[in-house]
């Protein structure tokens, strides 16, 4: 069992996705977000069990759903906030929005709005900690719908021949848009792709944060012992649609119901609780704590100003030519 | 200062970068101990660099040239090589959606100091997916930069000017110009990007083009001497950034311009550049601005169908003398 220092963490770090995006969730129905959003809402306990397990200097590859990554990796909230809301203080400067929120100094590589584009880029970043030996380890999370794409064979293959630290993490939510997986996938279980690319697999609870904490830490363990990489199958639900405007109706009422009952933070909650980490008031206090952090972002997300128009053309290149 | 082979020059460029920079590394199908690249650029490189560093790939453009993204993210400086210029269509996504992007959607917090090097150009008979000469898609990306060294000389100061940018870099060669000798210093030089070169004088009329056409626009503007037809030669060795100041002033003085790639003609290099020249120095032209490029066909197979299909000199020269 871990220690109970490690299940106040999970509980925490759980909990801080959901409040982030619950924050997102209020700022969106004020009409505060621009464009669209892909809420990480129903998956806090995958981004939270993978990232407890690594170091500060590990890196994350994340996603078009990549608020959570994020979060849980470190990054400000504040300046996530400000980002979602198009703002100059935002942490790509109002750049890149909901699907490419990033913070490098957090050791986030990027999210991409191309589905399985990650992939490849969390190849390169491993090879880059083997080559110059830091041992850092990189989590690369991709959804289902990403392991019908092409780049899920390539870079498994190429981790794999090159025993690459690299820990594949799929976020298996079972709708890629409205296309459910058994549509898509041949096998029950993603993770039995991995065999052909002779990578050990794993498929988790996606909504415990605390069985997908200890598939990470033998994925990060194998890792930085040099032995390549791992898949983490993490089933899991979004509790909302795909994007802004779906209500996500093509889920059967049952299958809905048996997920979305297995609230993330609630499981991680009553486990730290019957192990004696945590008081229910001490969970409280926490939540309490990290409620005036997202306000606080909030505030400072909405006080910040919008870029000036003619930023549009800075950044391209590292100089002006 | 040695006469070498402008394979034997980029091979020198890449090898003085890895002994002089400890993150560049080269990856690619076949660049290794048994192939040395299909072009046979990077032979002897893995002998002596390691495997490490001179890295055989499995068949898998899109994420060779995304490792490469990722490696130069986080502090290598990778050069990739796609074995074909035709093949980089497979790995678009990487180079055009995530390498080109990645600066300005992240504002600022990242460099993607990445090459990825390959080969255009017709001539050898090898047909629609071996042959085609695609620049002008890059050229429409914003975020990336494109060298098309044509000439010994400038490819092993090019392909290090490359190597030591912060920004993804596309880098173009062909076919048939990796045979053609020039006089190549031995020790480190370096050629801007963004600075074009006028490879012969002249005052009638100015022919601005790239890889093989500026070889073959030279051989004209040698004859047309002989009828007392003056030509200028301009090579941009980059196209971005591209050096608009040294074409300009050249239309300026000739008042003539004819464009010459191998690329097909819609929407191909010559378009942009056709137009900029109408922008910025129409009062000077004296005539139409005149393209000579591959017809809008993919690159056939028979060598009677490719000759008829890349520009030649009697092509080049005729439009010449249609303006002059």
């Amino acid at each position: 069992m871990v220690s109970k220092k490690t299940l106040v963490e999970l509980y925490t770090r759980t909990l801080k996705v959901r409040l982030f995006e619950e924050k997102v969730w209020d700022l969106f129905g004020q009409n505060l977000v621009p464009g669209t959003l892909h809420l990480y809402l129903g998956q806090e306990a995958v981004a939270a069990g993978i990232t407890a397990a690594m170091k500060d200097s590990d890196w994350v590859q994340s996603t078009h759903r990549g608020h959570g990554h994020v979060i849980a990796k470190g990054a400000d909230p504040k300046k996530a906030l400000a980002e979602l809301l198009g703002k100059k203080t935002g942490s790509c400067k109002g750049k890149g929005g909901s699907m490419h929120i990033t913070e490098f100094d957090a050791g986030v590589l990027g999210a991409t709005g191309v589905v399985a584009s990650g992939l490849p880029i969390a190849v390169g970043a491993a090879l880059s900690s083997q080559m110059k030996g830091t041992n850092d380890v990189v989590a690369c999370f991709f959804g289902d719908g990403a392991s019908n794409n092409g780049t899920f064979g390539e870079s498994l293959n190429m981790a794999a021949i090159w025993k690459l630290p690299v820990i594949w993490v799929v976020e298996n939510n079972f709708y890629a848009m409205g296309t459910p997986i058994k549509l898509t996938c041949p096998s029950e279980n993603i993770a039995a792709r991995a065999d052909g690319y002779c990578t050990p697999n794993v498929v988790v609870d996606g909504n415990n944060a605390l069985e997908v904490y200890e598939a990470a830490v033998e994925a990060v363990k194998r890792a930085r012992d040099g032995d390549g990489p791992t898949l983490i199958e993490c089933k899991t639900y979004r509790k909302r649609g795909h994007s802004r405007f779906d209500p996500a109706k093509y889920r059967p009422k049952e299958e809905a119901e048996h997920w979305l009952s297995r609230d993330p933070v609630d499981i991680i909650k009553e486990i730290a609780i019957k192990e004696g980490a945590i008081t229910e008031k001490e969970a409280e206090k926490i939540r309490k704590k990290l409620e005036k952090e997202m306000e606080e972002a909030g505030k400072f997300a909405v006080e910040s100003d919008y870029p000036e128009p003619e930023k549009a053309l800075e950044d391209v290149y590292a100089e002006e030519f | 200062m040695a006469e070498i082979t402008y394979r034997e020059a980029l091979k020198a460029g890449l090898r003085e970068e890895m002994a002089r920079d400890k993150t560049v590394f080269l990856m690619g199908e076949d660049i290794g101990l048994n192939w040395g690249g299909a072009f046979k650029v990077t032979k002897g490189l893995a002998e002596e660099f390691g495997e490490d560093r001179v890295r055989d790939t499995p068949i898998s453009e899109n994420t060779i040239a995304g490792a490469a993204v990722g490696a130069a993210i986080t502090g290598l400086r990778p050069v990739a090589e796609i074995m074909f210029g035709d093949l980089i269509t497979l790995a678009m996504d990487q180079v055009c959606n995530q390498a080109a992007k990645m600066r300005y959607m992240f504002g600022g917090q990242t460099s993607v100091p990445l090459v990825i090097r390959t080969v255009f150009g017709g001539g050898k008979n090898i047909a629609s997916h071996h042959s085609q000469s695609l620049e002008s898609w890059f050229m429409h990306t914003p975020g990336l930069k494109i060298a098309v060294p044509a000439f010994a000389y400038d490819v092993k100061g090019l392909i290090k000017t490359a190597i030591r940018d912060p920004d993804p870099v596309m880098f173009f060669e062909h076919k048939l110009v990796y045979d053609k000798k020039e006089e190549v210093p031995d020790e480190d030089y370096t050629i801007p990007f963004g600075e074009a070169s006028v490879k012969r004088e002249g005052a009638d009329v100015t022919i601005w083009g790239t890889f093989l056409m500026v070889h073959k626009a030279l051989a004209v503007a040698e004859e047309l001497a002989k009828e007392g037809i003056s030509v200028e030669v301009i090579d941009p060795r980059t196209l971005v950034p591209l050096d608009k100041k040294t074409l300009i002033e050249s239309v300026k003085k000739t008042g003539r311009l004819v464009l010459v790639t191998e690329e097909t003609k819609t929407g191909a290099t010559t378009a942009e550049i056709a137009a900029i020249v109408q922008e910025e120095a129409f009062d000077w032209l004296d005539a139409p601005i005149k393209r000579v490029n591959a017809p809008d066909t993919p690159v056939p197979f028979a060598p009677s169908l490719e000759e008829y299909f890349i520009p030649d000199e009697k092509r080049i020269a005729q439009a010449v003398r249609d303006i002059v």
